[in-house]
Order: C-alpha cells, then structure tokens, then sequence
C-alpha cells in the first residue's frame, strides 16, 4: 500500500501514446531509452496521410531496442513490444486486451484516431493505463485523455512550450488537466522507470 | 464490476438479437460500443436504456438504429493491387471453371459487387459467372441493387480502377446524370442480392471464390471463426477466399485449412 501512494505509476498495465505533426521525433525521444525487456506494452498512433504504405514500425525498429510492430486486428497484446496503429483504421483495444481494427468515420480528419484508441484502452485498463499525448496540430486526443482520467488511468501531457506543434497539448490542457505535464526527456525518463516498477 | 453503461449495451444487443434476430453479440466491442454512443446522440437519447426501449417497440426505429450499427464504407477496386493480384493470379484458374459462382459477402452499398463484375466482364468471365451479394442491413442492398453513386466519389475510383490493371475508360461503365453515375445494368444482370448474415445463417451455395473485405474486422475471434467455418464449406475444393487488406486468417482455428496464394493482397486457397 505504501509503495503506492508513493509511486502513483505503481500498478500501470498498458501506455497509449498520441502524437500527430512533430510526432516521429518526439516518439523516437521518448522510446529511445526504453531498455531491452521492458515490461509494458506500448499502444501509439501518429497520425500519418492516408492510403500510404506506413514504414512507421521498421523505421522505429531500427532505433528501440524492444519489438515494434504495425497493430494487427485481433492481435492479443504483448507486454514489452510496441505496437503502430496502421494508416487508414482506427485502433481500439478490447475488454479481452487484444488489438481490433474498423473504418468508422474519421475523427478530427483523422483515421486512426488517438481519441478512439485512448477511450477504448481506457475501458480495458482502467487505473492501469498510462496515456500520454504528444506535439500534434489537431484536437485529437483531448476527449480521449478525458475518458482515461474517469476511468481511473493516469494522463500526461507534452509540455506545449516544448512542443514542436502546440496546437494538440494545448487543447488537451483546455479541456482536461492531466497528471503530469512534462517534457519529452522527462517523459522518456518517466518511461524508462517504469520498468523497475514492481508488477 | 461493470460500468452501468456496459450493461446497458449487453442488454440492449441481447434486445435486438432477441426481437430483430440481429446478431451483434460477438461483434468487437470497442466499435459497437462508440456506434451506439454515435447513435444515441442522433436519437436524442440520455441512456443506452432509453434507446432501448425504443427500439424494441418501434421496428422503424431499429432499421435506423441499424444504419449505425453497421458500416458501409466502401469504395470501387479498393485496395488497387487487391484487384490487380485478383486479375493475375485468381483469374488465370477461374478461367477453368466452365461456370463460377462468386459470393461477396458483406457487400454493403456495392462497390465490391461493381468492381468484380467490371473485373470478370473484361476478363470474359462474366457471362458465365453468378454472384451471391449478401449482406445484413437491407438499405444497403437497395443501394447495392440501384447501383448509383456520387460522381465525385467515382472520380476517385477512376484511379483506383486504372491501378487495378483496368483496360478501358471506366466512363465506359457508368451514365453520369448530374452529381451521379448510374453503374450499367447488365454488370449486374448475373448478381443476386440477398439478405445473409454472417452471424446467424448458414451456407446456401458452393462457390469457388469468395470475398469478405473489412467485414470480419468487426467480429470478434469467435465469430470470426464461424464465418471462416462458412467460408470454408461453401468454396469448392482449391476455392479461393478474399479478405481486406488488414484482415488475416492467422489467428483463426482454420488458418490451416487454407493456404496463401497471394499473402500481402489477402488472397487464400482452400488447402
């Protein structure tokens, strides 16, 4: 009970991450220093154009030392691997905590959109989700990090001063006041912590 | 414990199945879940509850609510190099077959329909060729069966026609009259359009190909599953299966019973 309070990161099962404009640098910051075997999975989108081929996972499996891959439908999660929603569908998260895929109307021009995968993790996880949005120049993602806050998980937010595109960290910040609002290197600092967490 | 508000959804598709014998117990939850959020906002509901009970004593209100819970987004030769590996490979060996039943299943609005019939006329196929349209919302077969698009849609399908190793003008198909293109009806002469789920009947047909493209993203494993079993029943010995580009047969309970003829464009054999 202690270590808890004491760690409010205590008991995260699962880290959605939302990034748009700005987004492959600021992911490659904060995942850069996750260590080889890190306990968690990892659940991003990054808004990309559409209809392209996403060479999202092999240009991040190059850098990280942890698995990355594009999101499969049906996939079940695995703990220690990242996973890339793919160009064109949205990503959710099932209550069985396997990945599912659909092409429902785009949100904020977006498909995937962060707010779906953020809402949809959210009931899956609840208190043990971690969600984190990035740089981006859309509304993406507030809504989401909302429905994350309610359902009990933890929210963090990029430092809009630091952001490359502020325009999506300060609309989340309009709408919702996270946990922590902190800078990449913090974020990356935050995540690598996580890994000694005890589970 | 669940959420209130999960319970409200369980009884409400426990509700649908139960009066309508609509089956979305065993669709992916995340997606019916914002649908009926999207719905609910277009009823003027403040509850799942009270959607319900609309719905249960108003059938016209359930063919509305129908319109949410299913998806037709579609487009003509979605998916360009899909088609393209359909008129490379498949159609080398349907060319064998001295008659060839096809059945897209879930074919929504009907583009799917259009884009394979345009497909086997050009590859002389058609004539000799049923297609089985079936899917479960019956506005969208009406759609299906009128074969009327928006013209601004069909320009972007012009393109996807010419990547898909289309041979002539795709004008050549369609009659534009104002802001639509009215699709020619003899492409459809030799489709049957039917209502079918995937969820709740059975197979009605042998066929040597079928294709089932960003339909099965919207069911869970288990219903996945059941709709694999159809599949692979009603396709011929060595029948071909088609899914959509984000849609694999690696999780199911028959990934063994078929075998990739075409492994990036989706496209399976029966082993």
């Amino acid at each position: 009970m202690n270590e808890a309070q004491a760690n409010p990161l205590f008991g995260i099962e699962a880290i959605v991450v939302g990034a748009s404009a700005g987004g492959v640098e600021a992911l490659l910051t904060i995942f850069g220093e996750l260590p080889e075997g890190f306990a968690l999975p990892i659940i991003a989108v990054l808004h990309l154009p559409d209809e392209r081929r996403s060479q999202l996972a092999e240009v991040f499996a190059r850098r990280l030392r942890i698995p990355v891959k594009e999101a499969q439908d049906k996939e079940v999660i695995v703990a220690g691997t990242v996973y890339f929603a793919g160009p064109g569908y949205h990503l959710s998260v099932e209550h069985d905590r396997s990945l599912s895929l659909s092409q429902e109307d785009r949100v904020h021009h977006s498909r995937p959109a962060i707010d779906y995968l953020f809402a949809s993790a959210a009931d899956a996880y609840g208190k043990g989700l971690l969600a984190i949005l990035l740089t981006g120049a859309n509304q993406d993602g507030a809504h989401g990090l909302v429905h994350v806050k309610q359902s009990g998980g933890t929210t963090v937010v990029q430092d809009p001063d630091e952001a490359r595109i502020a325009v999506m960290p300060l609309a989340a910040l309009a709408l919702h006041t996270p946990d922590h609002i902190l800078t990449l290197s913090r974020i990356a600092s935050l995540l690598a912590s996580l890994e000694s967490s005890p589970c | 414990m669940d959420k209130s508000s999960d319970i409200e959804l369980r009884l409400l598709i426990e509700a649908i199945y139960l009066k309508y014998s609509y089956d979305f117990r065993d669709y992916s939850g995340a997606s019916v879940k914002r649908r009926v959020a999207h719905a609910l906002r277009q009823f003027d509901c403040a509850t799942i509850s009270a959607l319900q009970e609309r719905v249960l004593h108003d059938p016209s209100a359930f063919m509305q609510l129908l319109q949410f819970l299913t998806i037709p987004v579609s487009e003509m030769f979605r998916d360009p190099s899909h088609f393209l590996a359909i008129r490379q490979e498949v159609v080398p060996l349907l060319k064998t077959y001295p008659s060839i039943k096809i059945w897209i299943a879930g074919c929504s609005t009907g583009e799917e329909v259009y884009s394979m019939a345009i497909l086997l006329r050009e590859e002389g196929l058609l004539e000799r060729t049923i297609i089985y349209a079936t899917d479960i919302n019956p506005a969208s077969l009406e759609k299906a069966k009128q074969g009327i698009f928006s013209l601004e849609n069909v320009r972007a399908y012009t393109a996807n026609y010419q990547q898909a190793g289309g041979q002539r003008s795709f004008a050549d198909y369609y009659t534009a009259a104002y802001d639509y293109a009215i699709f020619d009806k003899t492409l459809r002469e030799n489709v049957t359009f039917a209502d079918h789920s995937l969820a709740t009947d059975s197979v009605f047909s042998e066929t040597q190909l079928i294709s089932c493209r960003n339909v099965l993203i919207y069911f869970n494993k288990k219903l996945q599953d059941r709709a694999f079993g159809l599949f692979h029943e009603s396709l011929c010995h060595r029948g071909f299966l088609v899914l959509g580009s984000k849609e694999t047969l690696d999780f199911s309970a028959y990934s063994k019973q078929f075998e990739p003829l075409v492994k990036q464009e989706r496209i399976y054999r029966k082993s």
